[in-house]
């Protein structure tokens, strides 16, 4: 294995519920919406790490945590062993020359009044890593390798005259230009066309080999996950339930939750028919998760004792982890 | 020749095709603004007499023949009054509004970035100007300045800083929020470029028509203030003060000494109301276009 | 499934928008037969026409959107002349239609149960307050949600529920046609499975025809009888799913089929369409496709390809001449 570039450790995010200075004063204690609770995980140099998860899961907020977009409530980062939190104000900065992210939405990510050169180019501008004519050649050179082509002539344009698929993949030109280690892909494709998708996915890719990235992809799409992720790690209401290597974890699901999602995703084969029902009920409100495991209300599986336990994520070997006492004994 | 001339002439049809009425409202505020715009810079072209010359004329000599617009009792011509006068006002107001939206941009965006108790006292101290009548906080101001064009100026002035702060601020505030400012966070830019460079462009293009409102109401109100009798001396030509000594002769039948300098007031008030109602209509997205 | 002749007709039916630098055409010229039973998956990317041509059938277009030309068969009667009176009691309880956002389709303001019965009176006025509460509880139970959440407001329930909540109201007048406009795209993947399940047991249990409208194909694929692939604003390959899916004939759905993840097959890589969706104010002459086709002939540039028949179904494409 090769050297760890990021670890993140107990990571938690709770959000405090505001309610009005009245209701304040006459509740007791403080409600939170438990967004992520202790997610711990590592990526090495060079590797493509899935977070999945459904809505409410916390995999966005556990990404902008990573890049200290958000402060976390408590746990830690380590970049190339140095924990974040130590670099303050102009140090983080500096910092984030070598960890970007791309977001889901390519049109709000990009300011309207900004060229595709301008919005490219300025990250190079910010760390001082070029000027002027040497700044607008590292982008052109950027915009040619991920297709913006001809760059010249799209230099000049504003986001509202790209394509979707352009616009991605200015965002993606942006995110590269100063050659960072890590960049972490936020639903990168959820917005884009259905044949745009396949695109921008072989791009990242492509981008991948070029640059020698370690990518933390965001998906709400595990079939997406087949074709770029090494590993996966499966969320549930704030918490890993799973994580592994990518084809032992879709060969073998240990955790309910997982094998669960793996069914649900839409096959596009008519013949295929499904094996297992789906759970009843939808993911509960992170701001009263269930006692236990939670996800214990919806699982076929469930016993008593479930209720009552945490569960904790068990080594099963081969770096494949499951959160599930009934099954990993 | 004829060809050269053509091609602005057909630009200028198809944007009017394109745009419609609001685009001719804007030419025609345009049109006014420029003529005004021309008659104080080139006041010698225009102007025949000299505004302060007591010989100019006969008194009191009806519109015509020499004196287009007639002369007042002290002898003066009304016209080449006119010509001169419209550098005091466009010069006040103009100014008035550049330092208005100057100030009041920059506190906005601080304010509405910076958020907390910043926000909180700057808000409050905006509101508390912004709570009085226009016209009743320039009249103060003006009385406690003092006579003179500065002093008028900044009266003028300090009442619109409040309308741009709130704008701007309001902007500022939702624009935080844009995902394309937490864009350039995760970039490693600081606030100060981020204010200057991904929030202020975006907030820019609605400041330009209040800018252009804000002129025509600073016409209206250094007029009311001069009329008055605030902020002028005797020396400056203005056609507020004219406005005020024509009153006087309406009764006897002179009604060329207020119908002309109350008529430019409002046509170049028009003129920039035009100016800004154009603009903002077509700057406006239009909703159906992707 | 397929008896005699067609519930709904579409009969070359063309629908514009009209905006400052032109004319979209975001319906250009689409002819096609429902037949009673039957689940139809209109899927098509995002500007294919099809969320237009969803919206046109009950003439819900907002304007500017305009129906220009052709016809709207609802059993012989042409629904794009109709009058007032006759269209407002076809929507409803002929013609249904759920869309995509459940939350902005309810009214924060009131109760479940006041929306339910807001649809039955609107449609009989003589039916009581009691009754159609009544009615409503039965469908609520079919949906599987307890009858006491009529009470409630649609801010108190989740997504998914919210959803169902929108099938209850589509229902309660027993429609023919179900015309759902991206249901699913809202919402989480169990919740999704979960719902299209609903849909096929709701399908036999009310006897209804349903218009499934996505641009998601695995959506479509177990559900839909048959399947209607769009592009550009018109019908690219119409057909039985089966026969689509197994052959597909235009080179758009094909490249559609290729590029979208399928979590059970072992391809390690997706396969990309060059270009981009056409520009439908002014869109490309002859085949709106043969711009991306990899298979581009000379005749797709100038003529536009009417559907021909091969391997079951039918394909708009010269290369089935």
């Amino acid at each position: 294995m090769t050297e760890e570039l990021i670890r993140v450790e107990n990571l938690t995010m709770h959000f405090p519920l505001q309610k009005g200075l009245l209701a304040n004063l006459f509740t007791k204690g403080k409600r939170f919406v438990r967004a992520v609770d202790g997610v711990s995980f590592s990526l090495c140099k060079g590797e493509v790490l899935g977070l999945v998860g459904e809505s409410g899961s916390g995999k966005t907020t556990t990404g902008r945590m990573i890049l200290r977009l958000l402060e976390p409530t408590s746990g830690e980062v380590f970049y190339r062993g140095r924990a974040v939190s130590s670099y303050a104000g102009r140090a983080m900065d500096d910092l984030r020359e070598k960890m970007q992210v791309i977001f889901q939405d390519p049109y709000a990510s990009l300011s309207p009044r900004m060229t595709v050169g301008d919005a490219i180019s300025h990250p190079l501008l910010i760390h001082g890593l070029a000027k002027g004519s040497g700044a607008r050649d590292r982008t052109l050179a950027m915009m040619e390798a991920v297709g913006l082509s001809p760059a010249e002539f799209l230099y000049k344009k504003y986001p509202h005259q790209l394509s979707g698929g352009q616009r991605q993949r200015v965002v993606i030109a942006r995110a590269l230009v100063t050659e960072p280690d890590f960049v972490v892909a936020d639903e990168p494709i959820a917005m884009a066309d259905v044949s745009v998708r396949a695109m921008i996915l072989e791009l990242m890719i492509r981008c991948r080999e070029m640059f020698d990235l370690t990518y933390l992809f965001i998906t709400h799409d595990l079939a997406t996950c087949k074709y770029i992720c090494d590993r996966i790690a499966i969320m549930y209401l704030g918490k890993i339930v799973e994580i592994g290597p990518l084809k032992e974890v879709f060969a073998n699901p240990v955790h309910p939750y997982t094998a669960t999602l793996l069914e649900a995703i839409p096959v596009p084969d008519p013949r295929y028919r499904r094996t297992h029902p789906m759970p009843k009920g939808e993911i509960p409100s992170p701001i009263n998760p269930p006692p236990g495991c939670a996800f214990h209300p919806r699982c076929p599986l469930a016993e008593p004792s479930c209720r009552l336990n945490e569960q904790h994520l068990v080594d099963l070997g081969s770096g494949h982890k499951a959160a599930c006492s009934l099954k990993t004994l | 020749m004829a060809q050269g001339l053509g091609r602005p002439f057909r630009a200028f049809a198809a944007m009017g095709r394109k745009y419609g009425v609001e685009w001719w409202i804007l030419m025609f505020g345009a049109a006014v603004i420029a003529v005004i715009v021309f008659m104080a810079m080139f006041p010698h072209t225009l102007a025949p007499f000299d505004p302060f010359s007591q010989e100019a004329g006969p008194q009191l000599a009806n519109p015509g023949g020499p004196h287009l617009m007639g002369t007042d009792n002290l002898r003066r011509d009304v016209w080449s009054r006119i010509v001169f006068g419209s550098r005091t006002i466009l010069g006040v107001s103009v100014l008035a509004a550049v330092i208005s939206s100057l100030v009041g941009i920059f506190f906005g965006l601080l304010s509405g970035y910076a958020g907390g108790l910043v926000d909180r006292g700057l808000s409050l101290v905006m509101d508390a100007v912004y709570v009085f009548p226009g016209l009743i906080l320039a009249i103060a101001l003006a009385a406690m300045f003092g006579p003179g064009v500065i002093n008028i100026t900044f009266a003028v002035a300090v009442i619109y800083i409040p309308t741009y702060f709130r704008l701007v601020r309001g902007q500022t505030l939702a624009i935080k929020q844009e995902l394309y400012v937490e864009a350039a966070r995760a970039i490693g830019a600081g606030s100060p470029t981020i204010l200057m460079k991904y929030i202020f462009p975006n907030v820019i293009a609605t400041t330009v028509v209040v800018f252009t409102l804000n002129v025509a109401d600073a016409i209206m109100i250094e007029a009311a203030l001069t009329y008055l009798g605030l902020g002028l001396p005797p020396s400056v030509v203005d056609w507020g003060m004219d406005l005020a000594m024509g009153k006087k002769y309406l009764a006897s039948g002179q009604w060329w000494l207020i119908t002309f300098p109350g008529l430019m007031i409002s046509t170049l008030a028009l003129g920039f109301t035009m100016l800004g109602e154009g603009l903002a209509e077509i700057l406006n997205p239009r909703l159906l276009e992707r | 499934m397929d008896t005699g002749s067609p519930m709904l007709s579409l009969e070359d039916l063309k629908v514009e928008f009209p905006i400052s630098i032109g004319t979209v055409t975001a319906v250009n010229g689409v002819s096609l037969d429902l037949f009673q039973g039957e689940v139809m998956g209109l899927v098509g990317e995002s500007g294919c026409g099809k969320s237009t041509l969803g919206l046109s059938i009950p003439r819900l277009l907002r304007p500017p959107g305009r129906i220009a030309s052709g016809r709207i068969l609802y059993r012989g009667r042409d629904i794009v002349r109709m009058g007032k009176r006759e269209l407002l009691s076809l929507r409803g309880s002929k013609i249904a239609m759920i869309f995509q956002d459940p939350l902005t389709s309810l009214n924060p303001l009131y109760s479940i149960g006041h929306h339910f019965v807001e649809t039955v009176r609107a449609h009989d006025g003589r039916v009581s307050r009691r009754e159609a509460l009544g009615r409503a509880a039965s469908v609520l139970e079919s949906l599987g949600i307890a009858a006491e959440r009529l009470d409630e407001f649609p801010h108190q329930m989740s997504g998914g529920m919210r959803q169902r909540i929108m099938i209850g109201l589509a229902l309660i007048l027993s429609p023919d046609l179900l015309i759902a406009d991206e249901p699913t795209t809202a919402l989480d993947v169990i919740v999704e499975a979960q719902f299209l399940d609903l849909l096929d047991v709701l399908r036999k249990q009310y006897n209804l025809t349903i218009i499934l409208i996505t641009h998601n194909l695995g959506n479509v694929a177990q559900l839909a009888d048959r399947i209607t692939v769009m592009y550009g604003g018109t019908i690219a390959e119409v057909g039985p799913a089966q026969s689509i899916f197994d052959r597909p004939l235009h080179p758009y759905t094909q490249g559609l089929l290729a590029s979208i993840p399928n979590i059970r097959l072992d391809e390690p890589k997706l396969k990309t369409m060059a270009g981009s969706p056409p520009d439908l104010v002014d869109p490309p002459a002859g085949c709106v496709f043969h711009p991306r086709c990899p298979q581009v002939m000379d005749t797709c540039r100038q003529d536009r390809p009417p559907l021909f028949a091969r391997n079951g179904h039918k394909a708009a494409c010269w290369l089935y001449r």
